[in-house]
């Protein structure tokens, strides 16, 4: 089992179905249709996704441990380069990355069983309030 | 001098708060120690061999007397009563208590300070010419450029977790104090033709065990596209830096392995888009923070008492000759505070000590100090008719060594008496090559330069830069020393050229003394530096010096033995 974190907390996983792996699909992209969830790389570069952004629903990015942060800024990119579906981190992300997982456009984070009972709901809770505090935010308004 | 916001205030305050919640967690367990490891660094908060110890940052170097005064406090209610001041315009506390780090930390936030990333894998605090403001060489203030950076790069959502350590520096003048070249990222502000702000922005330069100087990403780099442009880079970096190996995981490696116009075209590529993502607030926040670094309201007052003191005073006059530099007023002096007695610790300061240097910047200083990377602290506005008075109190404190840029004036990291890296002593070995030339009394004759010690391949006492570096290697079990020569860190940047085989602790100090008495030999006249004639002569000469018998080193003779 995985345990979901947003904004409202610890969730089950709402997504039922499968996931397809970029590496299958990246041969011939006309096999993502609309409504797929998409595992990718934490090294992909962002662009490839560009013609079939219309047709994904979800993409989930992994963090193999929590030390790694490509997955950051791959999301980022995603975003700047347009993507308006759900983005997923899934793995070894710590509560105290939850802020940075969602300025980055992240919308959720994706925890095994363990992780959650060692850091359990409570200590994610003073991390949900993402938008305080921010000084990308202020950099980046308009005058 | 520019003060915290209501936003800054409040950022730091919800820091500590974190953090003392993160201490929580890792001791009942919530975190491993692991999972903690990266939030202690980018708080600060470092193993050593015997103990934590706590870096804090001083941006780009700047300091006012409240500030001292609570490092003081610090030092005292939690440490030995000294801090350290290293290579990067931090300030560390080498013995403080995992628990009380959190209370530390609010103490700090009290007078305006933190110790937010000045450790991990993150984008480290932002250095600048330490002279900052007050050169007379300067272009431009790189302090406001500086803060707007260091504000962009707090807690940096998609930059805390890079393949390793991220530096920045930044110099507002051609004559670069900051060494920009050996910085992930070195940006030294120019002036187009047409009279624009700009950066020349250097990439992948570093030290370390695969010294390299940075090389030009971006000749000129106009003001306002800063933030964007930085921002490419490290998106860059953070994709294709390696994450396979901690010592080829710097930007200087991704560099090196890509090729510069590889690293350009795909920067300027990112700049594109993340330009759209500023529309302007950073300009308008820069302004403001410029406004708050605005000149001191100079004194208008005769200097003669400086005058009467140089020719009634032998002490003042050397005082004068190596730890003043030229202020843009000319009535006005630069004051270096040169935190390197010989046979001290290099970059030690006393509690005591502080407070003496924080009356002053407060009585003669209009409040300001500044930290070099050289491990010294700066009055940067001192009017010349109080400088005698600044000498006399800086003699009654043991502060008014007179050797600042001179060949005592050492840096070196903390090497084998703190670091768990250490592969040799560092600290000892400046104590003792400093005391040996005072005692030789030619430290004036030698004039201008720079003896860099690391004590370990990892190169934290910049030798790779050093006029004379010194490398500190175990080997099987015994420390031996390698010596290179004709470093340079300034806007000249080289790295320096190895001597030869290493030497045993005890070889060393004759080996400096012969090196520099060969230096006094064939100089060319007394107005040509050390490095200048190592640029003309070369190695040859000096590798007589240091090897009389022929080069064999030590080491080999043992092997040759056995």
């Amino acid at each position: 089992m995985t345990i979901i974190v947003n904004d409202l907390g610890f969730l089950p996983d709402d997504w039922s179905d499968c996931f397809l792996g970029w590496d299958k699909v990246k041969e011939d992209i006309g096999t993502v249709v609309p409504g797929t969830a998409l595992d990718v790389p934490n090294n992909l570069d962002g662009d490839e996704l560009i013609p079939i952004f219309g047709n994904i629903a979800l993409i989930r990015i992994p963090f193999p441990t929590h030390v790694d942060g490509r997955g950051f800024t791959l999301a980022r990119r995603l975003r700047l380069l347009g993507y308006k579906g759900r983005i997923r981190a899934h793995g070894h992300v710590l509560a105290d990355q939850y802020v940075m997982a969602r300025r980055c456009g992240f919308d959720e984070v994706e925890i095994d069983d363990e992780l959650a009972r060692r850091q359990p709901e409570i200590q994610w809770k003073p991390y949900i309030d993402w938008r305080r505090h921010d000084y990308q935010e202020r950099l980046r308004r308009s005058k | 001098m520019y003060s915290y916001s209501e936003f800054d205030n409040g950022f730091v305050r919800n820091r500590v708060k974190q953090f003392r919640h993160q201490v929580e967690r890792r001791i009942d367990g919530s975190l491993t120690e692991e999972e903690f490891k990266p939030l202690r660094l980018m708080n600060g908060l470092y193993l050593q061999l015997h103990a934590y110890m706590l870096r804090v940052a001083i941006p780009y170097g700047t300091l006012n007397s409240r500030q001292m005064r609570q490092l003081a406090w610090i030092a005292d209610r939690w440490d030995k009563g000294y801090g350290h001041f290293t290579t990067r315009q931090n300030i560390q506390f080498n013995w403080p208590k995992l628990r009380d780090v959190p209370d530390i930390l609010d103490a700090l936030a009290d007078v305006e300070m933190h110790a937010v990333q000045t450790s991990g894998n993150c984008v480290r605090n932002v250095t600048a010419d330490h002279f900052a403001g007050a050169a007379a060489d300067e272009i431009q203030d790189p302090r406001p450029t500086a803060e707007l950076l260091r504000q962009w790069s707090t807690d940096h959502p998609e930059f805390a977790y890079l393949p390793r350590k991220f530096k920045i520096a930044i110099t507002g003048s051609p004559i670069d104090r900051a060494v920009t070249r050996a910085h992930d990222i070195g940006l030294r502000m120019m002036r187009s033709k047409s009279g624009e702000n700009g950066y020349e922005v250097i990439v992948g330069g570093g030290l370390g065990r695969t010294p390299m100087i940075g090389k030009v990403i971006r000749e000129f780099l106009p003001e306002q596209d800063l933030l964007p442009y930085v921002e490419a880079i490290l998106q860059v970096y953070n994709a294709l830096g390696r994450r396979d190996n901690k010592y080829k995981a710097r930007i200087k490696i991704t560099v090196h392995e890509q090729g510069i116009d590889t690293i350009r075209s795909m920067v300027e590529e990112r700049f594109q888009v993340q330009r759209k993502q500023f529309a302007g607030a950073d300009q308008v926040l820069l302004r403001e923070i410029r406004a708050a670094f605005a000149e001191p309201e100079y004194i208008n007052a005769p200097i003669h008492p400086f005058n009467a003191a140089l020719n009634s005073d032998s002490s003042f006059r050397a005082f004068t000759e190596s730890n003043l530099h030229q202020h843009k007023n000319s009535d006005y002096s630069i004051v270096t505070i040169s935190l390197k007695a010989h046979g001290k610790t290099p970059g030690d300061a006393t509690s005591n000590q502080m407070r003496v240097i924080a009356d002053l910047a407060e009585t003669y200083g209009h409040d300001e100090l500044r930290v070099s990377h050289e491990q010294n602290v700066i009055l940067p506005h001192v009017h010349r008719k109080d400088v005698p008075a600044v000498h006399a109190a800086l003699r009654d404190a043991g502060l008014a060594t007179a050797n600042v840029g001179l060949a005592s004036d050492i840096i070196a990291c903390p090497g084998m008496d703190y670091c768990t890296l250490a592969t040799a002593r560092s600290i000892p070995i400046a104590q003792e090559i400093a005391t040996r030339l005072d005692e030789l009394k030619l430290e004036h004759e030698i004039g201008a330069m720079k003896i860099k010690i690391s004590g370990c391949i990892n190169a934290c006492g910049h030798h790779h830069v050093g006029h004379i570096g010194i490398l500190g290697l175990d080997r099987s079990g015994v420390e031996n020393y390698q010596i290179t020569l004709g470093g340079d860190g300034t806007e000249t940047a080289r790295i320096g050229d190895r001597a030869g085989p290493g030497l045993a602790a005890e070889e060393l100090v004759p080996a400096i003394e012969r090196l520099v008495r060969t230096y006094l030999e064939i100089r060319s006249d007394k107005t040509e530096t050390f490095l200048e004639t190592y640029r003309r002569i070369g190695m040859e000469p000096f590798r007589v010096a240091l090897y009389p018998g022929g080069g064999r080193s030590q080491r080999n003779r043992r092997v040759h033995a056995a």
